[in-house]
């Protein structure tokens, strides 16, 4: 792996310099010379050395400690070794304050600084084929930008491959924060759509006469405002696919204008006459319990079925905790190179403290828990003292909860145990360890609540 | 023809010459001729060290090689440094023309031992076929028997054999085609 790394030799003295560099050279790296700091910042700054060997004595310009704290600014984890002639307690002890790797006063024997070489570069060899390894096992369980190796998600996965290229509508059901649109995206960019546009809207997000507008489109002095004609998402969306966020939230109005265009594939603009046929493939999404919502007669059924032709849930990230520590690296990574942050760990603690915690605004709430952690951390590695805000964000919510007055305890065991059963898909044996109670005493209190089950 | 010139510093036995030349032609199949002695420049000598510094040898070799040789090395009887290292068995130039081998550290008798003729024959072979490898552009192998692989005290030179590994005898058979020989041919014989 030697022949990989190269290395850097700094000296003013040229038969110092190139000798060294020679006699490294026979061992097959690849050595660079500078004969100078401000040469060897330079050359730091545009290529990657396994060892920067730097002489301590300088002149004139920056002398070696200062060409090794500039190098460690432009490359942390760039060893340095001092080289001095001067064998002084004094010089080791700042050479070594500073961050030196190793400090050798020449002339050295040979086997010295062979055998220092060699541990470095065992040292970086580690370190490369560590990050190797996890960019491997990261690429094993990365889906489109989507990071999971819990088996429901690899099914998620497997489903997204297997109806991408239909023109099926697709329901994609989970909480606030699982990644609903990154889901929807995948299936857009795994399919024969990816050249064709994706377009997204939150139905949540505007008033029904809006939302109308938005996604029909209007004609030109449909309304007050409407000066001229303006092409709406499904418009937009033509040949592509269009994402519809939150769908539970729109009105009785829109689901039957809705339900038309799923029907029809064509609509009319707002205050217009003629029909517009598209190509739309349709994907929308909810944190709400539709299936409930239908029951409760707030969403229409066949609108329901028409968009729940390819059913996708994602587990909130409670459910699958297994998945917390690839996703704390992955975040770690990116906000470091966004923030311009040399954190590159985290700490056992601080992860064990991660996966316990119950997430409940799921991968988006520990993208933002990990962001605040990162702002102020001013270590190299994130430690549980970071996310102290998680442990009483936690605490509060433990004290801030109060019975709803208008309820009783039956009532509210009632609602407990059915939403228990919607989060493991009516699984009995599985609801019963999460309540803490017998199976048996489950089925005795669904049959006394008449709750049925999934 | 290409031939390997050998340069006898002051003091050099000349029957020690015979055994490296025969080791040389034997092991990378190119003829030896052994040149006149040279004297090791003054100018080479750091009083300070008691040591001939190898770089400024080196030096002298360039200017000292026929056109017609292959390669030249030179074999020293006095201790040689590069101005890191404390000392140094050898120097060649890497993928170049010249090499230098020292004797001063290859006798038992510097490491308070008795003389053993035959292990220092041995051990000058070893670092002559060391340093000519390193001018082939062969650098260190991570075979610990094979001739190319890092000695920096006694012990790995004598850990190491007068021989290249199979990796090495073919990178070494690429490198001497230009010399109109495809392989290193160990039954070769040719008298230096």
């Amino acid at each position: 792996m030697k022949r990989q790394w190269k290395i850097l030799v700094v000296d003013d003295e040229e038969v110092m310099r190139e000798s060294l560099a020679a006699w490294l050279r026979e061992d097959g790296y690849t050595v660079d010379t500078a004969a100078s700091g401000a040469e060897a910042i330079r050359r730091v700054t545009a290529d990657d050395y396994a060892i920067c060997f730097v002489d301590l004595k300088m002149p004139p310009g920056i002398d070696g400690i200062e060409t090794m704290i500039e190098i460690q600014k432009i490359r942390l984890d760039m060893p340095v070794v001092i080289i001095t002639a001067y064998a002084t307690v004094d010089t080791a002890i700042t050479a070594m304050k500073e961050g030196a790797q190793e400090y050798i006063v020449k002339p050295c024997n040979p086997q010295e600084i062979s055998l220092l070489v060699e541990r470095i570069i065992r040292m970086k060899n580690l370190e490369r084929e560590n990050l190797l390894l996890r960019e491997r096992l990261e690429k094993q369980y990365t889906f489109y930008d989507i990071i999971s190796k819990n088996p429901k998600m690899a099914e998620i996965f497997e489903l997204i491959r297997d109806v991408a290229s239909l023109r099926s509508t697709v329901l994609i059901q989970g909480e606030s924060g699982t990644g609903k649109e990154m889901i929807a995206r995948a299936i857009h960019r795994s399919g024969d759509r990816v050249e064709q546009p994706f377009v997204a809207i939150s139905c949540a997000a505007l008033a029904e006469s809006l939302l109308e507008s938005e996604l029909f489109g209007h004609e030109r002095g449909a309304f007050t405002g409407a000066i001229e004609r303006k092409k709406g998402k499904f418009e937009l969306a033509d040949g592509g696919t269009l994402f519809l966020d939150e769908i539970g939230d729109i009105s009785p109005k829109l689901q039957a204008d809705l339900l038309r265009v799923l029907q029809e594939r064509s609509f009319f603009l707002v205050g217009g006459t003629e029909e517009v046929q598209v190509n739309v493939r349709v994907i929308a999404a909810t944190h709400a319990n539709l299936q409930e919502k239908v029951r409760a007669g707030e969403f229409r059924e066949d609108l329901f079925y028409r968009l729940n032709v390819i059913d996708v849930r994602i587990p909130p990230l409670r459910e699958r905790r297994e998945d917390v520590p690839l996703l704390v690296r992955h975040f770690i990574e990116r906000i470091a190179l966004e923030l311009g942050r040399e954190i590159t760990d985290i700490s056992e603690g601080a992860i064990r403290l991660l996966i316990d915690y119950d997430w409940p605004g799921n991968v988006r709430e520990l993208e933002n828990a990990l962001e605040r952690a990162m702002v102020s951390c001013r270590e190299r590695v994130l430690g549980a003292e970071n996310f102290s805000f998680l442990v009483a964000r936690a605490a509060e919510d433990e004290r801030g909860w109060t019975p709803p007055g208008t309820q009783t305890l039956a009532e509210l065991e009632r609602k407990a145990i059915e939403a228990t059963l919607r989060r493991t898909d009516g699984g009995v044996a599985e609801a019963a360890r999460i309540l803490g109670i017998d199976r048996s005493t489950l089925y005795d209190k669904i049959k006394k609540y008449g709750i049925k089950r999934g | 023809m290409s031939f390997i010139a050998l340069v006898p510093g002051q003091m050099v036995a000349p029957g020690l010459l015979v055994t490296i030349g025969e080791c040389v032609s034997r092991t990378i199949g190119l003829s030896v001729r052994v040149l006149e002695p040279i004297l090791e420049p003054p100018e080479a000598y750091d009083p300070q060290r008691r040591q001939y510094s190898s770089t400024a040898i080196l030096r002298l070799l360039i200017e000292l090689r026929p056109q017609e040789a292959a390669r030249l090395v030179a074999i020293t009887e006095q201790d040689i440094f590069i101005p890191m290292l404390s000392f140094i068995f050898g120097q060649a130039q890497l993928d170049g023309r010249v090499a230098l081998v020292s004797l001063a550290r290859l006798r038992q008798e510097f490491y308070g031992l008795p003389p053993d003729e035959e292990v220092f024959r041995e051990r000058a072979c070893k670092e002559t076929l060391h340093e000519l490898g390193h001018t082939f552009g062969l650098t260190h192998c991570d075979d610990l028997g094979c001739t190319m692989s890092l000695a920096t005290s006694i012990q790995q030179v004598d850990t190491k054999s007068a021989t290249f590994c199979p990796a090495c005898t073919i990178l070494l058979a690429e490198r001497l085609g230009r010399f109109g020989r495809s392989t290193a041919r160990p039954s070769e014989e040719e008298s230096p």
